[in-house]
């Protein structure tokens, strides 16, 4: 999915010429090739609490690519928390299989299994009694780690999430802001390397500001760290920021749709996903096309002396088109320089260009 | 029964200082190694039960009805059993000491949030070391209120402890009971009364100190 993403890229950008932002791109993708998190498949999986006869989960198949960023969304009480606590055993599944990396983790000592996979909650939950140097070495000193190691990844995971090392490692968790202590939550969860995370809407209970500045900051982290991640919430918005596919989750955890944010935004399966995505559908593409993916118009059509970078989404073109009142703003390079244009019409025809092939044909 | 004389007081402490200091010295100590006792056996007890709703409420129901035992009683009960001395005071005390140790330590471990738990456990701590490397240090603050309170409590039970022959500053009240109508009798009950009271600030004023000394900076208000 990825790899097609970026191949379109490198050939549209600008007439094929290639840009500074289609390398970054392209190298961004091999990294993540790299460091990929481990392969997740869960197959047939059910959970039926105690006598209940209404299963909280029933018949969950999903297959994940290592190094994939994969949201559950849906409304609180779908079972989509239910369905991610069940890879690291928190919740027991009642049948069915669940294999990370081809390993079968029902047949896993769920405390080895859990050192191997990250976990972060929406509370956090810090040790209030430890460091946050504490807070992170606890799974590399279970894993027997030498203090030294220890000590050295604390830095470096400090440094990872934004926080100074020097001024933080010593305090308590009491002694953070509520966004501080989450980016701990990361760190603490990140201290063994695992390959697979999970995160229970771990940006949930911040500020939109700082719930804006995390999202941002760990999209950058996931680029280069490349772990498989299963990242719950109920934010559909959230879900299209971050994810690399989304599954939209109906009651007892029923995929109405797992796809990129792109294909469920512009064709959803059905009244319950378009539900889901409200208004604006068509916005929330263009927030997810770059200028530099888009076909646009020639430097020379550029009115007025407004302009955006390329690296900017068409919908921040769109805002600025509106704004300015301009039939034509400039698109720049990496170096500032205009290199192109971009018209209302041009933003129109990605969108329509994208519904499928007979459309893009005829406009073309 | 003479009427009290402070130059007489102050006299008789001059005169029989080696004799109060030594006694207040067996005061402390016996009631140190009872709350040491009780200090490891209440909070044994609690990280047993603390989760079990049947345990729970039999441990602090048992060490709630110890208590309600007149401390007399329960000391002479235990002279056909043990004797006379340190021991019957000391087994006294420990059992005194159980109902406020045991219900903070259950209070204190049941009082860590659900969150905290959970994230202990998603990080692959066992049961084992989330109780004691998580959920114990966390209670602690809570179980030192309660080794604090049982020794309030002991301080004074355990000046009836010189009933069956047991050490500390009971024995100087006894005394002066026993010798009513002599010249030193009202002298003898009131150091030992004073002793208790006095004994009992200091050591309260050393248990926020220790509070402070052993509770993690990062759960102090």
């Amino acid at each position: 999915m990825t790899d097609s993403t970026a191949d379109t890229g490198a050939s549209r950008v600008l007439g094929g010429r290639p840009t500074e932002a289609t390398i970054r791109t392209t190298t961004t993708i091999t990294t993540v090739k790299n460091t990929s998190g481990a392969h997740i498949e869960l197959k047939n999986v059910n959970k039926v609490y105690g006598e209940q006869t209404v299963p909280a989960v029933e018949d969950f198949s999903m297959d994940v690519e290592p190094g994939e960023l994969i949201m559950f969304v849906g409304p609180s009480g779908c079972g989509k928390t239910t369905t991610m606590k069940m890879i690291n055993r928190i919740i027991e599944p009642t049948s069915g299989s669940i294999t990370v990396d081809g390993r079968d983790v029902l047949s896993l000592n769920p405390n080895e299994l859990r050192r191997h996979i990250g976990y972060v909650i929406q509370q956090i939950g810090l040790f209030p009694h430890m460091t946050i140097a504490e807070n992170i070495s606890v799974v590399p000193k279970l894993l027997g780690w030498s203090k030294e190691k220890t000590r050295n990844r604390v830095d470096e995971l400090l440094s990872v999430v934004q926080l100074d090392p020097k001024t933080f490692a010593g305090r308590y968790p009491k002694q953070l802001s509520g966004g501080q202590q989450q980016r701990v939550g990361v760190a603490r969860a990140l201290a063994a390397d695992p390959p697979v995370m999970l995160m229970d809407e771990p940006f949930g209970a911040t500020d939109p500001i700082t719930r804006e500045k995390l999202q941002v900051e760990f999209l950058r982290l996931q680029e280069s760290i490349g772990k498989t991640i299963i990242f719950v919430t109920h934010d559909f918005d959230e879900a299209v920021r971050l994810g690399d596919r989304i599954a939209v989750l109906s009651d007892r955890s029923k995929i109405e749709q797992f796809d990129t944010p792109a294909n469920i935004l512009r064709a959803p399966a059905n009244d319950y996903v378009a539900s889901f995505i409200g208004h604006g559908a068509a916005l929330k593409r263009l927030a997810l096309i770059p200028l530099y993916d888009a076909l646009l118009g020639r430097a020379s059509d550029a009115r007025g002396t407004a302009s955006l970078p390329e690296t900017d989404s068409l919908r921040d073109a769109l805002d600025l088109l509106v704004l300015t009142g301009l039939p034509a703003i400039g698109v720049t390079d990496a170096s500032g320089k205009v290199v192109a244009s971009v018209t209302v019409d041009q933003i129109s025809a990605e969108l329509g260009d994208d519904v499928g092939g007979a459309a893009a044909g005829a406009l073309s | 029964m003479t009427g009290f004389d402070l130059p007489g007081l102050l006299a008789f402490w001059g005169k029989r200082y080696d004799d109060i200091l030594q006694l207040i010295g067996q005061h402390l100590l016996v009631v140190a190694v009872a709350l040491l006792l009780a200090t490891v056996i209440g909070v044994g007890i609690g990280l047993l039960v603390w989760n079990s709703p049947v345990g729970r409420s039999l441990a602090v129901t048992s060490a709630a009805v110890i208590l309600t035992i007149p401390s007399l009683a329960l000391l002479a009960a235990m002279i056909p059993l043990f004797g006379l001395g340190w021991v019957p005071t000391l087994i006294g005390l420990t059992l005194y000491s159980l109902l406020p140790i045991i219900r903070n330590t259950v209070v204190g471990l049941r009082e860590v949030s659900p969150a905290i738990m959970e994230a202990a456990t998603g990080m692959g701590l066992s049961r084992g070391a989330v109780l004691l490397r998580i959920q114990l240090p966390m209670a602690w603050p809570v179980i030192v209120t309660g080794v604090r309170v049982a020794a309030q409590l002991t301080i004074g039970i355990a000046a009836i402890g010189a009933y069956v022959g047991g050490p500390g500053l009971g024995q100087m009240i006894f005394q002066g009971l026993s010798s009513l109508g002599s010249k030193n009798a009202l002298n003898y009950a009131l150091t030992g009364t004073l002793g208790v009271i006095v004994l009992a600030l200091i050591v309260d004023g050393l248990f926020t100190l220790i509070t402070k000394t052993t509770t993690s900076k990062g759960l102090r208000a």
